[in-house]
């Protein structure tokens, strides 16, 4: 049988030797005072072969303990346990570098195990693309302290000061005589450092050694391959929908046919006499079907007979009326509105006045796989395999859930289809946990393809209008952005009282979450601004598949396609190079520069210029003979610190309406680079996944229901539409580019922002045709075209 | 009725309904794990196998219509503990992201090239397009699959050299 998935066979390969477990291990530093009779790191069929004893409690980890961070091995390797979950990013590969760099280690001497509730300090697991930028740091200090006691230990050992003494590859020799030296694992190696630190949160955890400056980093900057790809390849690796436990059952679960349909009875005998039929599980509006294989609950699911009774009212409008609806709504709540001079005014005074609506449908998550997961609940007490992004909230939440003790619960991390916030409200690992206690035994829960597509969290549909007024010199003088977001009840991150379960059983909030609308992040110096934001909500507000909830940057690509497009417009209002009217709007006078975000947009933008070949001239150019029409866009955006800028060159087909990528350009500044390869890998696969939010994705839906049930009706990026060539430049725009504390910010979710707004830029300057409404699919392309005579 | 299985270079038998589709069957009753379930139509490709050398969608193929067939999963591609070019190229190319489409990627390339040793960008771009990722790795396994090919790779070099 294959090995166990979370744990990189080097782990397994110094498990063997080092014959402990990690809750072994830290039971014996006295941490946990508990016994264990199984390895919690090893799963499926290692669970398998193994009896399933109860393993809990499973108390929290002290975060304050430097042993339950990181492990010396007697080998001098050192493991590291994250409270984090690599989504196939490459940051666990990250974290190893800067592990091997604070402690002076080879990164084959390096491992990592993430994610598991029981052996892992809780930092939350992933999301905001913060790995890097907040969650390393502690990783790091930590690291850093590990090396000033093992030093402290080889001076006493070789009794030379800690001034005289060098490490290389995890061994301490005196500086003057290299013969004199002692290995971590000699000092350590599997035993506990036992030392306290400090830090009022995890962010903040510390011992008394600082980390390493910039310029002392080896690993860091280095492209090391990614530990997680060869079991990815092979077929080895262990996922999450790999679990099998023994006595291990399958349920499906039943959808109301229409959104907002009560359940009105069930007729469990149209399915007891299936082959392998358990049990049919009810409450409230929830249904599920449980079979002893897995084909027979799917079988199961589609023949049971329920009487669902529809709700009196429609629970949304259609998908086409939807912009309609959000412009015509009250909203359920407004922002603050963000004013600078007076915009009003402005406009009133302004010698062109350009205005402009743009629309972003409600686009899913739609992933590979379904949502899935597994949950045993021998002994009283819960083990969920899931590939929760968010491991550490699906435990505390499930636990809350079914008002379980926190400790009784744990959440075993694994690998599982892209997660780029759709495990953030982990609705299987809820459902597994509840059917699991209903039966009494292990059971396996996975969605199918049109439930996932019609019933996943969706990023909220967006209407934007903007106005714009331009001097008579062409300068931009007043911007005003007002932004509606169907977002009302936007979903938490596993709170037992929103996840769907939770809602069609009946235990939900009290009050649904406010939502919110987002606006532009850029650095543009504008004399008179104003930005007004609403939330509006659909007549559907609980069991309702138009739940909304995080997409990889969650109302980014939304709000950047309205503004980025408009900087657009505004250029071609004042018949100025879209580029040079940006930059225009850059070095206009500011005293406000924080983290040099201003003068990093003026590196980026130049950076993709320069890559591209950019040649300055407005928008849109002159119009081409023949069928294909080639144009660029532009587009630039920042999320937190990471600025980044796009640019597109597009080929549209004027018969039938096809729009190619056919080459992406990408400058992004994200600070300090950890690992290049895996970062410039995360940028290609974040902007093409904009680009099929550009081109194809839009949640379809009837008065009563979501249509988009699989790829035929959700249609999705393809090979056919990949770019013939991308270029990611990473940039170092920091005024003092090699200084020592040169910080490493986020990546992943910034260049998810610019990408729709370059690709209509793109369309623009192509055919002269503005495109205002997301996705870019031929037909309503080639509408526009033919509206326009092109 | 037993039904048997020619999986990977092995004999097994198996008590399923004919009608099963292969991939439980694949999954549940051998303890294989390359191929995933993704839409159970047919549609993504994340249930590959090959059938005889063609690429098959196991989550709409009936078990019995494969008894007596040649069939190989991501598993099976290794051979005398080598890896596949295909498969070394995914990792010289540090082709994945989450991964979960991959074996769909690789199988699916892997029939490509068997058939089209040198293939040209439209032939790959016509040969994958019905294999679905959405993690858009779709640049890096184009590129891995000339790297495959032994072509001249068309993607620009890393600015960062490529992965150790």
């Amino acid at each position: 049988m294959s090995a166990p998935s979370i744990v990189p066979p080097q782990v397994l390969e110094a498990d063997a030797r080092f014959r402990a477990t990690r809750r072994d291990f830290l039971a014996q530093t006295g941490l946990l005072v508990v016994g264990l009779a199984t390895a919690p790191t090893l799963v499926g069929d290692a669970l398998a072969a193994q009896p399933p004893t109860p393993a809990g409690p499973y108390p929290d980890l002290d975060f304050r303990q430097l042993d339950s961070w990181i492990v010396i091995r007697p080998d001098s390797s050192a493991t590291l346990f994250a409270g984090k979950t690599d989504l196939g990013q490459g940051t666990g590969t990250a974290f190893r570098q800067l592990l091997a760099d604070e402690l002076d280690l080879a990164y084959a001497q390096t491992s990592v195990v993430m994610g598991s509730t029981d052996v892992t300090v809780d930092q939350g697991g992933s999301g905001g693309s913060d790995a890097i930028q907040v969650d390393a740091w502690p990783m790091r200090r930590v690291a850093a302290e590990a090396r000033r006691v093992l030093l402290d230990m080889a001076a006493a050992r070789l009794g030379v000061p800690v001034g005289e003494l060098t490490v290389a590859d995890g061994v301490v020799s005196v500086r003057a005589d290299a013969t004199r030296r002692v290995s971590y694992g000699d000092l350590i190696g599997g035993r506990r450092f036992n030392v306290v630190l400090e830090g009022r949160n995890i962010d903040a955890t510390t011992g008394q050694a600082r980390v390493k400056p910039v310029s002392s980093l080896r690993h860091v900057g280095q492209s090391p391959a990614r530990y997680d790809i060869p079991a990815k390849v092979d077929g080895t690796l262990k996922w999450a929908v790999d679990v099998r436990l023994p006595g291990m059952v399958h349920a499906r679960n039943v959808k109301p046919p229409v959104a907002g349909a009560t359940l009105a009875g069930v007729d469990e005998a149209s399915v007891r006499g299936l082959p392998g039929f358990v049990r049919v599980v009810t409450r409230g509006n929830y249904v599920a079907v449980v079979f002893e294989r897995e084909e027979q609950a799917i079988r199961g699911a589609r023949q049971l007979k329920c009487q669902w009774r529809e709700p009196a009212t429609a629970p949304f409008p259609t998908s086409d009326q939807l912009f309609d609806y959000m412009r015509a709504a009250t909203p359920s709540s407004s922002g603050a509105p963000v004013v600078v001079g007076d915009a009003a005014t402005a406009l009133a005074g302004a010698a062109t006045v350009v205005e402009a609506r743009y629309d972003v449908p409600f686009q899913g998550h739609t992933a590979m796989g379904p949502a899935h997961a597994t949950a045993d609940p021998t002994g009283g007490q819960l083990t969920i395999y899931s590939n929760d992004m968010k491991s550490y909230g699906l435990r505390s939440g499930v636990a809350e859930f079914l008002k379980m003790p926190r400790d009784r619960v744990r959440v075993v991390w694994m690998d599982g289809p892209q997660a780029y916030g759709r495990t953030a409200a982990d609705d299987a690992g809820f459902e597994a946990a509840f059917l699991a206690t209903e039966l009494g035994r292990p059971v396996r829960v996975q969605w199918m393809r049109d439930e996932e597509t019609a019933w996943d969290t969706k990023g909220p549909a967006y209407a934007v209008t903007m106005r714009g007024g331009l001097d008579a010199s062409g300068r931009l003088v007043a911007l005003d952005y007002d932004a509606r977001a169907a977002d009302h009840n936007h979903l938490g991150y596993n709170e037992h009282d929103t996840v769907l379960v939770a809602q069609l059983t009946g235990q939900r909030k009290q009050t649904p979450a406010r939502g919110r609308a987002s606006t532009p992040s850029d650095m543009y110096a504008v004399p008179h601004r104003r930005q007004t934001t609403h939330v509006v909500s659909l007549p559907l507000v609980w069991e309702t598949p138009l739940r909304t909830g995080n997409l990889r940057d969650p109302d980014g690509p939304q709000v950047t396609f309205a503004s980025e497009s408009f900087i657009d417009e505004l250029a071609a209002a004042a018949k100025a190079d879209p580029a040079a009217f940006r930059r225009a709007l850059f070095t206009a006078a500011t005293d406000d520069d924080s983290g040099f975000k201003r003068a990093r947009s003026i590196a980026v933008l130049d950076a993709v210029l320069k890559a591209y070949g950019w040649d300055a001239r407005p928008s849109p150019r002159p119009r081409a003979a023949g069928d294909v029409l080639t144009g660029r866009g532009l587009a630039y955006a920042f999320r937190s610190q990471t600025v980044v800028a796009q640019v597109v060159e597009v080929e549209v087909h004027r018969r039938t309406g096809r729009v190619w990528a056919k080459r992406i350009v990408c400058a992004h500044d994200c600070g300090l680079v950890i690992n290049p390869a895996a970062l410039t890998r995360t940028i290609e696969g974040g902007m093409l996944h904009s680009l099929s939010r550009a081109l194809y994705e839009e949640v379809r839906f009837d008065g009563r229901k979501v249509t988009s049930v699989d790829w035929a009706s959700s249609p999705t990026l393809t090979h056919a539409d990949t770019p013939e060539r991308i270029d990611v430049v990473l940039v170092n725009g920091d005024p003092r580019p090699t200084r020592d504390d040169l910080p490493p910010y986020g990546a992943g979710e910034t260049v998810c922002k610019p990408l729709l707004a370059a690709v209509a830029n793109a369309i623009f300057d192509a055919t002269g045709v503005r495109l205002r409404r997301v996705p870019f699919r031929p037909e309503r392309v080639l509408a526009a075209l033919d509206a326009a005579n092109v | 009725m037993p039904i048997t299985l020619r999986v990977n270079g092995r004999s097994h038998s198996v008590d399923v309904e004919p009608a099963t589709p292969l991939l439980y069957v694949l999954r549940n009753d051998l303890g294989l794990q390359g191929p995933r379930f993704g839409c159970g139509l047919g549609q993504c490709g994340a249930c590959t196998v090959l059938v005889d050398g063609d690429a098959v969608r196991s989550c709409v193929r009936q078990t019995g219509s494969v008894q007596g067939r040649e069939i190989v999963t991501l598993e099976g591609l290794a051979q005398n503990g080598r890896l596949h070019p295909v498969q070394q190229a995914w990792i010289d190319e540090q082709v994945p992201q989450c991964g979960f489409c991959q074996n769909g990627q690789i199988l699916t390339a892997k029939v490509l090239l068997d058939r089209t040793p040198k293939p040209t960008d439209a032939q790959i771009r016509e040969a994958m397009a019905r294999t679905l990722c959405r993690c858009m790795t779709y640049y890096r396994v184009q590129a891995a699959i000339r790297r495959a090919a032994g072509l001249t790779p068309t993607v620009a070099a890393d600015a960062d050299g490529g992965a150790a």
